[in-house]
Order: structure tokens, then sequence, then C-alpha cells
């Protein structure tokens, strides 16, 4: 990429990846600055990925560390896995963000503050005693203290109608500014950005391209601001490219699938953190016949689901782990009635309100056993945010090609999540094709295909097909109510098959790394990336160490035990206090597994990951 | 019956009969179940009504009620305790050319059910909601449910209830609901009448029926059904016409002031004209509540068509917002989406 500033005669170096972490007040637009930094980055040529962290508050008392907000990015030249956990760059716009994120700067790490924000006031909020600006605590950094809003105010000083507060306002495009001088980015895309937001409104456009301008004149003078650093691009597959976040990501899914499948999509669900921006997302697409059903609690989204399934749409609900505890008994009523049916669970920390905006791996027990009776459903994990994408989609394929509700379990940290999406053709997809009844034979609502069992569907409104089912136990084929004990028995153990033999369609479950390693890693969800990138730097330096990530969990690949059979030490690591280490236990007792857990609504760290694989490669 | 039905369900080509209806179950009602006089009344309207069969759809929840959709042969979903208003607004919203008919109870609806209950009548979907209201809970046996009369003694309350019964009417008006009606279990014809009527309705029909549990909950609305008396305590409301009952048809309502006032015609100077004349369509709900609230042994307790007033459905305005965004959207499919936006070759 070329130099931006043709006159810049700092000197360059050059890096593989750089995290970048911007922290502030709710209402100090830390959320924007961070999305236009990462969509300029992408555009320049670099892989990526993104995470908001705000508070569940919407605007939290200000200076507080309860109101503080952040965004993080690890942008690169190679694959980018994860967000990172320590960064390279802290943009801390007030003292309670220093004071809150400070630990999360590597020693040495580029420390970007407001000094105009710290004050005897607002110091003393954030529980500091003493000015960090002087009193040695940011000695292990390079920081700069830049008297951010005095630069803004002087810098709109010539335009006209803007008034103080509205320059306040304008406070982040100027660190945005600082940024992309230091990291050797282009303002053009934030300048289309403007023109785009602003076009109506003339006077904030000039004053963020101002401001931004100013922000990058600023780290091009300033004398503690002694180097350039360049990220050159990433290599790619070449292709088009997006940015996307789980949840819209996962809407997404749905929606390919309803497209693939021939069948209205409907969505009947209730806002809760932090599934809600599925529901946001597929509202909006209405041109595509997108059918939103806002419903008044989790048991009706879920039942609307069920109803708009028994009438013919591709229906789906989503929710998070307390809704999910909801629509319990109503999963039971799709899996007696055995109609397609798509949840989708955006987990966080629980039990109860536990942590909304908080991400864990804790319900996985949940999916697979939080049902009366026994209620056999698929369960499948997306591991990335684009992952989101292809997981939507295909659970949606197999919940309609083998009638069977099913869940996909995502996580707040994916769902608020982005990463770079290579977008796809729909003709790249596989098509969809459920099991319809013939409507010029005898209908029968419990008659199956006898590969699958999947029973055929008949919708309400196709002549010869009128038939009655519903939350009774009915007898096979004929489908009549009935308490006859071995009828029931045979439904059971048919629910139970007809899910089990999806395994035969399913790929493989597969090993990053060799057979005759010394320890496998096993994960699910969103620890595939950084459990990944530290395995990858564990092999860098010839330690022995394989990872197996699952994504198919009900059922599991038909290698799984063959697979795990082959490892000495075999280690699980999970946000939650051991699920599925408990389930591989259950299912395949023979092998000796051990656990990684953390269970503090954040992500692991390479380094905690790295610090356990070498303390289990130690034992005997 | 006053005219046709108008909408954009199909109809069957020719005539149908009861016979199109009637489903191979056994029917396992308790021999003398005012279900079973529920039962017949659908039979006989559905073919009134018309619509090809395949396009009814019967979703219930559970109780004694809720094992309505076996018995008639149409699609039908038996659903879970209080949830057939969300599972019928699902079936309706994903396929607004059906008939979609929710059989209830008092316990299903107004207890389990009772936020699914209030919120569909708000959203006004047009489904025909028939509410079995025996006042107890019979498929468990015996316990007192939302509607039982304050002190019932029931297997839950040995020594009475202490809460206050749920009026169906006043909740559904209080819920904004655009169509109520109310019939007796002993009466077919009427029945019959108002299920027309609620199937003609656009919106959300209720239709409370007042039911006798002959095990649990025997003669719990003889006050209004007994032949002896039932003249007397029935005002079976005709739109247009003045609200007149009685043997001898010598009694009906007047407004007074702001109540209702049973008065006698020819009595105290009282002609026909003073009389209430009955308005289904009315916007304001105001006559209708106080419609709703009659009771004997003060006042009659009214039957048919209480309200049938016009409101945009919701099906209609869903159905209207996508062909709108159709037609202006400038996503056509998944391929547009998947690349408007900010996107970049790499």
């Amino acid at each position: 990429m070329s130099k931006v500033n043709k006159t810049n005669e700092k000197p360059t170096v050059e890096k593989s990846s750089i995290v970048v972490k911007f922290v502030g007040d709710s209402g100090d637009g830390m959320q924007l600055t961070g999305t236009l930094f990462a969509e300029t980055a992408a555009l320049s040529g670099n892989d990526l990925a993104t995470f908001p962290d705000f508070p569940a508050e919407v605007r939290a008392p200000q200076n507080t560390i309860a109101g503080v907000s952040g965004f993080q990015l690890q942008f690169g030249h190679e694959k980018i896995y994860s967000v990172g956990d320590m960064c390279d760059a802290l943009i801390a716009m007030n003292p309670a963000s220093m004071k809150a994120h400070l630990k999360w700067a590597k020693k040495g790490a580029l420390i970007i503050t407001d000094a105009d924000a710290f004050n005897e006031k607002t110091i003393e909020k954030a529980g500091y005693t003493s000015n960090p600006l002087d009193d040695g605590t940011l000695e292990p950094y390079n920081i700069i203290k830049a008297p951010i809003t005095t630069l803004t105010k002087k810098a709109l000083e010539g335009v006209e109608g803007m008034d103080n507060k509205q320059a306040l306002r304008s406070r982040n495009m100027f660190v945005l500014g600082m940024l992309y001088f230091i990291f050797d980015k282009p303002l053009k895309h934030t300048y289309e950005f403007f023109e785009t937001k602003f076009k109506n409104n003339p006077v904030a456009l000039a004053a963020n391209k101002i401001v931004l301008k100013s922000g990058f004149d600023y780290a091009e003078t300033v004398e503690a601001i002694h180097q350039v650093i360049t990220v050159p691009k990433a290599p790619m597959v070449k292709g088009k490219y997006r940015n996307i976040t789980g949840n819209v990501a996962t809407a997404w899914g749905l929606m390919a699938a309803a497209e693939k499948a021939r069948r209205h999509l409907f969505l009947g669900s209730y806002p809760i953190t932090p599934a809600t921006e599925i529901l946001m997302e597929l509202t909006k697409h209405k041109s595509l016949g997108i059918r939103t059903f806002q419903a008044e609690d989790e048991i009706a989204g879920i039942c609307s689901a069920i109803g708009a399934s028994f009438a013919g749409a591709f229906a789906c609900t989503t929710t998070s782990g307390p809704g999910l505890s909801l629509k319990s008994e109503a999963m039971g009523l799709a899996v007696i009635t055995e109609l397609p049916l798509v949840i989708v669970n955006v987990q966080r920390g629980g039990p109860s309100t536990g942590l909304p905006t908080k991400s864990e791996q804790s319900d996985l027990l949940q999916a697979l056993y939080g049902r009366n009776g026994e209620a056999p459903m698929i369960v499948m994990a997306a591991s990335t945010p684009v992952d989101c994408f292809y997981a939507a989609f295909e659970i949606s394929k197999l919940s309609l090609e083998h009638m069977t509700p099913a869940i996909l379990l995502t996580e707040g940290y994916l769902g608020f999540g982005s990463e770079l999406f290579k977008i796809p053709k729909m003709s790249e997809l596989p098509d969809i094709n459920p099991p319809y009844a013939d409507p010029k034979k005898e209908y029968k609502p419990y008659e199956r295909n006898p590969d699958t069992l999947a029973r055929y569907w008949a919708v309400p409104g196709t002549p010869g097909l009128r038939h009655r089912i519903g939350g009774l136990e009915k007898t096979n084929v004929d489908g009549f109510v009935s308490t006859d004990p071995h009828n029931h028995e045979l439904m059971v153990q048919i629910r139970e098959e007809k899910v089990q033999r999806i395994a035969n369609i399913i790929p493989d479950q597969e090993v990053f790394g060799d057979e005759n390693d010394d320890l496998l890693v096993v994960t699910w969800g969103s620890t595939l990336g950084v459990v990944r990138k530290a395995i990858e730097e564990e092999r860098a330096q010839g330690v022995k160490v394989a990872h197996t990530h699952f994504r198919y969990i009900y059922p599991l690949p038909k290698n799984t035990e063959q697979l795990l059979s082959k490892y000495k030490k075999i280690l699980v690591c999970e946000l939650n206090n051991g699920q599925l280490v408990k389930y591989l236990r259950l299912n395949f007792p023979h092998i000796p597994y051990k656990q990684k857990n953390k269970v503090q609504g954040q992500p692991f760290t390479i380094k905690e990951l790295k610090d356990e694989f070498t303390k289990i490669l130690k034992e005997k | 019956m006053e005219g046709p039905i108008n909408n954009t369900i199909g109809k069957a080509s020719g005539k149908l009969t009861k016979e199109d209806f009637i489903s191979d179950q056994m029917v396992k009602w308790c021999p003398g179940c005012g279900a079973h006089f529920i039962l017949n009344a659908v039979e006989k309207v559905f073919p009134e009504i018309g619509y090809k069969p395949e396009n009814f759809v019967i979703v219930s929840g559970i109780g004694c009620s809720s094992r309505f959709p076996y018995y008639v042969n149409t699609y039908g979903f038996h659903g879970i305790h209080g949830r057939a208003h969300p599972i019928a607004s699902g079936v309706k919203l994903a396929n607004p050319g059906l008939s979609v008919w929710i059989a209830t109870g008092d316990g299903d609806s107004m207890a389990i059910g009772g936020n699914h209950f209030i919120h569909i009548v708000r959203r006004n979907i047009d489904v025909n909601i028939l509410l079995f209201n025996n006042q107890i809970y019979g498929l468990t046996k015996g316990q007192f449910s939302p509607t039982s009369p304050m002190g019932s003694v029931t297997k839950t309350s040995p020594y009475g209830t202490i809460e206050k019964p749920f009026n169906t009417g006043g909740l559904v008006l209080g819920a904004q609901g655009t169509f109520f009606a109310r019939a007796v279990d002993n009466n077919i014809p009427l029945m019959t009448k108002i299920m027309f009527q609620a199937a003609k309705h656009d919106g959300t029909s209720v239709m409370e029926i007042m039911q006798n549990c002959i095990v649990f909950n025997d003669q719990c609305h003889s006050a209004i059904t007994d032949k002896e008396f039932r003249d007397e305590t029935q005002l079976i409301l005709e739109h247009d016409k003045p609200m007149i009952f009685g043997k001898e048809k010598n009694k009906g309502i007047k407004l007074d002031g702001t109540q209702l006032r049973v008065v006698e015609i020819g009595k105290n100077g009282i002609t026909e004209s003073d009389i209430l004349v009955h308005d289904k369509y009315c916007q304001d709900p105001g006559i209708h509540r106080m419609l709703v609230r009659m009771a004997p042994p003060e006042y009659p307790m009214a039957l048919g068509v209480i309200r049938s007033a016009f409101a945009p459905t919701y099906d209609d305005m869903m159905i209207e917002q996508i062909s709108q965004q159709r037609q202006s959207g400038k996503i056509r499919s998944m391929d547009d989406l998947l690349n408007s936006g900010d996107t970049w070759e790499m």
C-alpha cells in the first residue's frame, strides 16, 4: 500500500498484526470509531476480527467504570483468528476507561488519551488516587497525552454553525485521524462514510472531515509519535469480501436456506440480548418476503414458529439462554409433531439473567437435554462470526430435510463480533428439498422415508392431505392418538434414530495436527480462533499439540470415538464449568479427558491456553 | 345469515355438507357434555361458510375443549397448554389464505394462556376463537378456573374461592377486541349464527360459549340456560333491533344516564322507542362494555354478536408491507443482499 503521507519523514516499521482497543464513555462513540477503523483496514487489504464490549445499561453514569464502552479489533497481514487478548494500542478517552482497560495493554503499547479529560473530578470518579498521567502509572507504555478536546475545538473554530457541544461530539474522529496516520491508512473511506451519513447536514459533514484531518496532521507533527506502523495486505483468497457480524450472518444464513428451500421464512421471536440483532436484521428484509413476528414472550415466539412450520413456512425462533428455558416445553412439541424448526440460542452468561452482554458456552447441556421426556434434536455450534452464516444454513437444511427441530448455538462473542466474509454465490450453496407428502396418495401423518425416517410434510391448504397432529403421542404411520405402551416406546426410538441417522451425512471430525501428537485439544463454539492461534504458535515451537473442533454436537460425527482414542492426552477447553467434556465422558467413558474451563464472561487468552498445554504435557 | 362471506380464502366449487367435516376419530367427551353441541354447530356451519375443507385449520391448546381438532376432518393441530393463540397466529401469518379456528377453554385461555389471549386480540389477527367456558378445569378433574364465580367450592377451593373471576367480554374489549359474541351450548342455531358471523368478521373473533360440564360443574350456567326461565335471563342481541327480551317480549334494556336498566314496556310510560337499539358495528365500545357485564339476577345475559367493529387486521397489514417492499425494495434475492453495501475485491 502506498504511503498516504508522502512528506512523512518518520521511520516505518512493519508488523504482522496489531490489536487496537478503543475505550471511552458510552456516549463517546467508540463503537463507531472502531467500526470505521475496521472498515478502512479491511479495504486496505488486511484480514481482521472485531468485538464490541459494552455495558448492559444504555448510558451508565459518565466518567465511571460502569459506563465504559469498548471496541477491540485485530488486523493483520496473516490469517486473523480472533480479536487477540493484549493490545498494541489502547485509545482511552477518559480516566475511567484507562483504569478499566490498562491491564489489557502490552508492555510498551501505544496509549492515546485525551489529556483534557483528566481533571480532579474525573480522576477521582475513576477510582484513581492521583493523576495516572503524571504519577508513573504509564511509565511502561508509550503514552501520547494529546489535548484532544482543545485541539478539536480549535480545529472547528472557523466552521460556521458549530456549537461547543457539537464540536465535542467529534472528538472521536480526531483520534481516528491520529490512528490513520500511525497505522498508515487512508482517510478516503471515512470521508465517503461522512458524505453518505451527513448528506443533509453540510455543517456536520465539514466538521467531521476537518477534525479527522486535524487528527491525522497532529499525529504527523507531534514528536511523541516517532514511527509509522505498517501492516501489509493479508494473503486472502481472491474474491469479493464484506465485513459481517455473527448475528447478521446468522440471519442471512437462515434467509439463504429459505431461498434454497423455496419456502417463506417465518421468524417468531422476542427481544433478548444478545440475540435481538437477528430479529432486527430479518425484519428489514420484507422485499424478500421475510415474515417476522415480534411475539409477546419467548413462548409465543417459538409457538408461532411451530404454527408457521405446520402451515408450511420455514420457521425459526431466536433467543438467548433464559429464553431457551422458557421455550423448552414448546421444543418438545416440535419434537413430537416432527416439524422442521430452527432454534437459535445466542448464549450469554448465566444462570438466570446472569451476564446479559457477556459471552459464555454454558447452555450446551440445556440444548442437549433440557426438555421433558425423550426429546432429541439436532444440536450444532457455530465457531466464528462468518461460520454463523454457514452453520445457520446447514442446520436449516438438516432440519427441513429430516423433519426435526434443531438448535444452533452461537454466543454473544460471535453474535456481536465481526470478521471478513468472502461473499458466496447462492449458486454455490446446495438446494434444500424437504420431504413433501404426495397429494395423490393416501396420507398418513407418521409414514416415513425409509432412509431418513423423516415423516412427510403435508401443508394445510393442499387438497387430500387433511390430518391432525399435536402434542399427544400418536401411532406410528397412521398418526392416531395412542397410549399404547409399545407404540410409545417405538416412537421414542424412531425419533432418536431419525436424529442419529444424520451422523451418516455430516462430515467426519477433522484434526489440525498429527495423529501421533502428544496432546489433542478439543473445543467447540467461539473458542476456535484463539485456541487455533495458540496451537499454531506452539507447533511453530515444535510442541506436539493437535486440535479438533466440534461443530456438530448432536449427533456427533461418526469417527469421533475413533479419533479421540488415538491420543494419550486430551484437553477439552470450554467457557463453562465443563459441559462438552461431560457429554464426551458420557458417550466415550474410556477416554481420559482433562479440562480447561473459564467462566468469566471473557474469552480465553493465548497465554493462559499455552500455559495449560505446557502443564498438561509435563504431567506424567 | 346476513349475506355471503367475501374474502380471499378459497371457496369450494360445489355445496358441502356436514359429512365433509366428520372425522373418523371416536369422540371421547363425557356423554351429555356441552362440547358435543359445539361440535355439532361447527359441523353445521363449516359447510355453510363454504371454504374448501382443506382451507380450514383448527388449533387448540390443552383441556377438554382442546381435543376438538381430532373430531373435525380439517387440518388440525393440538398444541400445548395455553399456547393455541400463538400457534394459530403462526399458521395464519404463514398462510393468510387459511381459515383458522381456535378451540380453547377458560383455563387454557384465561389462565395459562391469558397473556397470549390478550395479545392475539390486540393484534387483531384474523382467527376465530371458540372459547368453551365451563368455569372449571375438567380434564384435570375439577379445580376452579379464572372464570369460576367467587366462592366456588371445588377440589382446590374446599372453602370457596377467594378471587374475582374474569369477565371474558370485558377482557376482550379491554384488549381492544373487534369481535365478541356469546352463546349457550344448548342453543345450536344461535351458536351456528355467531360462528358464521365470526367467519365473516375480518380480525380476531372471540366467541364465548357458556358450556356445561356435566361431571365437575353441572348446571353452572343453569341461571341462563334453564328452559324454565331462560327467556327472562337471556337477551339475544340482533343488530339494528331493540334489545327486547322476556317470555312476553315486554322487557327491554334502556340507557339510563350512564347505566343500563331493565325496563318493562307499557309500564311507567315506557314504550318500545325507549329501548336501546343494538349496534354491533359501533366503534366506541362503551355500550358493548356495559352489555358484556350484564348478568342475572339483575340483568339478562347478553347473547349473540355483541361487538363486530371494523379495524385493519395484522395479517392484511403484514402482507401489505411485504408487497410494498417487494415493489420498492432494491434487494430482490440473497445474491443482491450478500453483495449490497460495503464490499470490496481482494
